[in-house]
């Protein structure tokens, strides 16, 4: 759940939210966590979005009730989510966009809005080559890989690739995730937990910060992003966190904080925050 | 050297790998072709190899190995197997008694029930035998 306060305002306290774009101009949203809502007073935009969803947990589509460009009248967006045999993706995002939980009914929001099942498999959106698959965590949950150009963006939010691990660690097709991941160039990924705290958690569908760095190891990812922090997590929980998974041995490659306001780009060492001052 | 890319089982496999691994009882896990892909130690005492020894097999390599009779010697045939039923039908598929020889040359007299993994979004992605000496 989002934890906005005192405690995180330097990493910052929505939930799931990533805007990508992409060389041609088009934006990708990837989760319409609580993040979105500040995205949509703030892109500068007004073509075509098309947004990204990983699975129908709350924290991660509770922000779309609340994202500006949905409720302008005419505007064109695409909403992509995770295929159900029982039920269709509108029927799914209604049980939270009509009463009791929200005042306006799906029906009645007024841009254009276009529901798409996620293909498993390779797709393409405006010029981006996408691929997306089945994670480990509970309930239908996609991860996704975008590639543009050479340069490759992984984005597995929710991920617990540790039930795959035991005696089948050493076998990547046996490993959760590890083909949508392999060789990324930037690998935002599940980092919610200390090690201590995973064992207090295990199935609840997340990976400590210790975990997502072997997963990235093993997947040879250039960067790492940690991600969906804890909201129990403080700022200097996560300074502390990060300072030690820093330290970690045979660690060979970038590690990156998950902070709201962050900008990279994939594929080169640059990034910024949008608070202010820069880092490469 | 540019690095082979991973080919990944799918997350509904991989679950009932970790899940057999771990039970007590004894399991055969096939993918949609009926390819073996794994059994686990409880099934190996009663198969007479480890499953390491043996490796993944095709359905018909491991449907000559494993071949079970019928209690008066007759084979039975691979697509009475109720794995492969179960594969073909869609629904799971029991049948018992058999004689099953191991690899040890141990006769053993078994039953077992089989069903098909449908993982998410109604894909058949294989089965799984259950199997016991009777």
């Amino acid at each position: 759940m989002p934890s906005p306060g005192p405690e995180t305002v330097l990493y910052g306290g929505n939930t799931a939210c990533v805007e990508v774009l992409s060389a041609d101009g088009a934006t990708l949203i990837l989760d319409a966590g609580t993040g979105i809502r500040r995205l949509g007073v703030t892109l500068d935009t007004t073509g075509r979005l098309d947004i990204l969803v990983s699975h129908l947990h709350a924290d991660h589509i509770l922000g779309l009730g609340f994202f500006a460009p949905l409720f302008e009248a005419g505007r064109e967006v695409h909403v992509w989510g995770p295929r159900s045999s029982t039920m269709d993706l509108r029927s799914r995002l209604a049980r939270y966009l009509s009463a009791p939980l929200f005042p306006v009914h799906l029906r009645e929001i007024p841009s254009r809005l276009t529901l798409h099942d996620v293909p498993l498999g390779q797709f393409e959106i405006r010029g981006v080559q996408l691929q997306a698959g089945l994670v480990l965590h509970p309930g239908p949950t996609l991860a996704y890989r975008l590639q543009e150009a050479g340069q490759t963006l992984v984005y597995m939010p929710d991920h617990e690739p540790a039930l795959t691990n035991g005696i089948f660690q050493k076998y990547a097709a046996w490993t959760s995730g590890m083909a949508l991941a392999e060789g990324a160039d930037l690998l935002i990924h599940d980092s919610q937990y200390t090690d201590e705290e995973y064992r207090e958690h295990v199935g609840w569908g997340h990976s400590s910060i210790e975990q997502a760095i072997d997963f990235g190891q093993r997947a040879a990812v250039k960067r790492l992003m940690t991600f969906h922090h804890d909201p129990s997590h403080t700022d200097a929980d996560l300074e502390r966190m990060h300072s030690l998974a820093e330290k970690t041995e045979n660690l060979n490659f970038e590690l990156v904080a998950g902070t709201e306001g962050l900008s990279l780009e994939v594929g080169s060492g640059q990034q910024k925050n949008e608070r202010g001052g820069s880092n490469t | 050297m540019s690095r082979k890319a991973v080919v990944q089982h799918d997350i509904e496999l991989i679950l009932a790998r970790q899940l057999a691994a771990h039970l007590g009882t004894p399991m055969f896990i096939v993918d949609a072709r009926g390819a073996l892909l794994f059994y686990n130690e409880p099934a190996e005492r009663l198969l007479g190899r480890t499953y390491e020894e043996n490796g993944d097999m095709p359905l018909e390599e491991w449907s000559m190995v494993f071949r079970p009779t019928r209690e008066d010697g007759r084979v039975i045939p691979t697509e009475e197997l109720p794995l492969v039923k179960a594969l073909a039908q869609g629904r799971p598929a029991y049948l018992a008694p058999m004689l099953l020889t191991g690899q040890d040359k141990v006769q053993r007299r078994i039953a077992s029930i089989a069903f098909p993994i449908v993982g998410q979004q109604d894909r058949h992605l294989g089965a799984v035998a259950v199997f016991w000496e009777v």
